[in-house]
């Protein structure tokens, strides 16, 4: 009579596929194929090219379907020898929220329900601009500006030291060789440790699935940067990595009705950053934390 | 030998491409979005050819009449800055005539340093791209300041976000 017990080899073999198969089922049962794909898609840095391109096209099927447009997504890398920098006039802001709406719709933000906005525009007492606690940013009067105040718009600083990406526990954001912060939206697990981190601000959350109307939707969009995200990705502003990489303003710098806003590349002597903090009176917020932002405010000097 | 000849020709071709737009900019040029000008007046000189110039400092009660001086006004009229012969030309302190898309050089005689920040993209502002082959565009002076009183006036700010809701 053969001898029924199972060998050593057969018990273990046996045991690691019934553990993979336990493994595998709720991963495939809980949830669609097109789930399990995203739940098992690289992280965008360990992606290869062919890989890019199939996450690129499974995407753009995916927008296509959901918005009713074609989308043209990039995955432009960063510009040999830029170091991307801003630069705010703040005798000429007016507070009149421009900025904050042409970056609504140039990034694909959710309108309603989560409303989010990259761009703050925080009102403060003339002569009272150390006091960030007293600011206010729900102001909302028939005109601006208004006697006696001034307008500090925020957003994110792109810190050159950013201690939103020293906190993530899965490197789903960090700083691209032009200077951007970015987020991987895919591979962000919505932890928030970055939005506590920030010092600015600058960070928001997709409390639920983003609402933007299909006629304002923006096709042009870049994967880190403007695309459409989903609901526990963590957004922010990238400098609008989409338009500054070809070369193109930002959407805000173009919006501003009183020419506040300045952009240019730290690296080039001739650039318009360049004449600013040569020849301007700047500064930068929270200086003392030492997050070195790249977001230069400066004065009429 | 035809292809030699091609090349030449091609050669010589642009290389006058090249100098003649080296000229161009070889004073200050910049590309500028087209001045705003009230729809339907220009070219001024389709009224002001057949009109008698008349210099003294008055209240229009005509034409232009949507005009109000608020600009050093105790000293200026407005044939300080348009030429009185030629009326689609803008004029210099020195006399030379200028056109309303170079009006920042009149605006510069009188504000150097706005329009030294200008000319490096500070003051004002410029759209389009930045760097690479791809077009810029220079805003005039005019474009924000309307000329005939160039204060700010105030606007209506757009909508403040959503408060959080209590819960």
């Amino acid at each position: 009579m053969p001898d029924k017990r199972y060998t050593r080899r057969e018990f273990l073999r046996n045991a690691s596929l019934t553990a993979l198969g336990g493994l595998a089922i709720p991963l495939f049962s809980s949830c669609t194929k097109e789930e399990a794909e995203d739940f098992l898609q690289k992280h965008f840095r360990e992606m290869t090219p062919e890989e890019k391109r199939q996450v690129i096209a499974k995407l753009e099927e995916r927008y296509a379907q959901r918005y009713g447009r074609k989308f043209q997504i990039s995955t432009q890398e960063a510009v040999p020898d830029t170091l991307w920098a801003y630069g705010l006039e703040l005798s000429r802001c007016v507070g009149c929220r421009r900025c904050v709406y042409a970056c609504v719709k140039e990034n694909n933000h959710s309108r309603h329900d989560p409303q989010l906005q990259w761009i703050r525009v925080l009102r403060l007492k003339r002569g009272n601009l150390i006091n960030l606690e007293d600011s206010e940013h729900y102001y909302n009067p028939d005109l601006v500006p208004e006697k006696g105040f001034i307008y500090l718009p925020v957003q994110c600083q792109q810190c050159q030291d950013p201690p939103c990406v020293k906190v993530c526990p899965v490197h789903a954001t960090w700083q691209e060789p032009d200077g951007i912060v970015v987020v991987d939206y895919n591979w962000c697990i919505g932890c928030r440790y970055c939005i506590a981190a920030c010092p600015y601000k600058g960070r928001v959350f997709n409390w639920a699935e983003p609402n933007i109307p299909r006629e304002e939707i923006n096709p042009s969009v870049h994967y880190l940067g403007n695309r459409p995200r989903m609901k526990c990705a963590v957004e922010k502003c990238t400098f609008c990595v989409q338009r500054v990489r070809q070369g193109r303003y930002p959407a805000c710098v173009e919006a501003c009705p009183t020419g506040t806003r300045k952009f240019g590349n730290l690296l080039d002597p001739n650039s318009e950053m360049r004449y600013i903090i040569d020849r301007k009176r700047v500064f930068r917020l929270k200086e003392d934390l030492g997050t070195e932002p790249k977001f230069y405010y400066f004065f009429e000097a | 030998m035809k292809k030699a000849v091609k090349t030449i020709v091609f050669g010589m071709l642009f290389s006058g491409v090249c100098f003649a737009s080296f000229a161009n900019g070889a004073g200050e040029e910049f590309p500028v979005a087209p001045p705003p000008m009230t729809e339907g007046l220009f070219p001024c000189s389709n009224c002001h050819a057949t009109m008698e110039v008349n210099r003294t400092k008055r209240v229009l009660k005509e034409e232009h009449t949507d005009i109000k001086l608020h600009h050093a006004e105790t000293m200026r009229w407005c044939l300080d800055c348009h030429d009185a012969k030629n009326r689609d030309k803008l004029r210099l302190y020195n006399g030379d005539l200028i056109n309303f898309t170079e009006s920042y050089r009149l605006c510069g005689e009188c504000h150097g340093p706005q329009y030294n920040d200008w000319k490096a993209g500070i003051h004002g502002k410029r759209t389009g791209y930045f760097m690479g082959p791809g077009k810029r565009t220079y805003h005039l002076c005019a474009h924000c300041h309307d000329p005939h009183q160039p204060k700010f006036k105030p606007i209506k700010p757009e909508p403040p976000p959503t408060k959080p809701k209590d819960s």
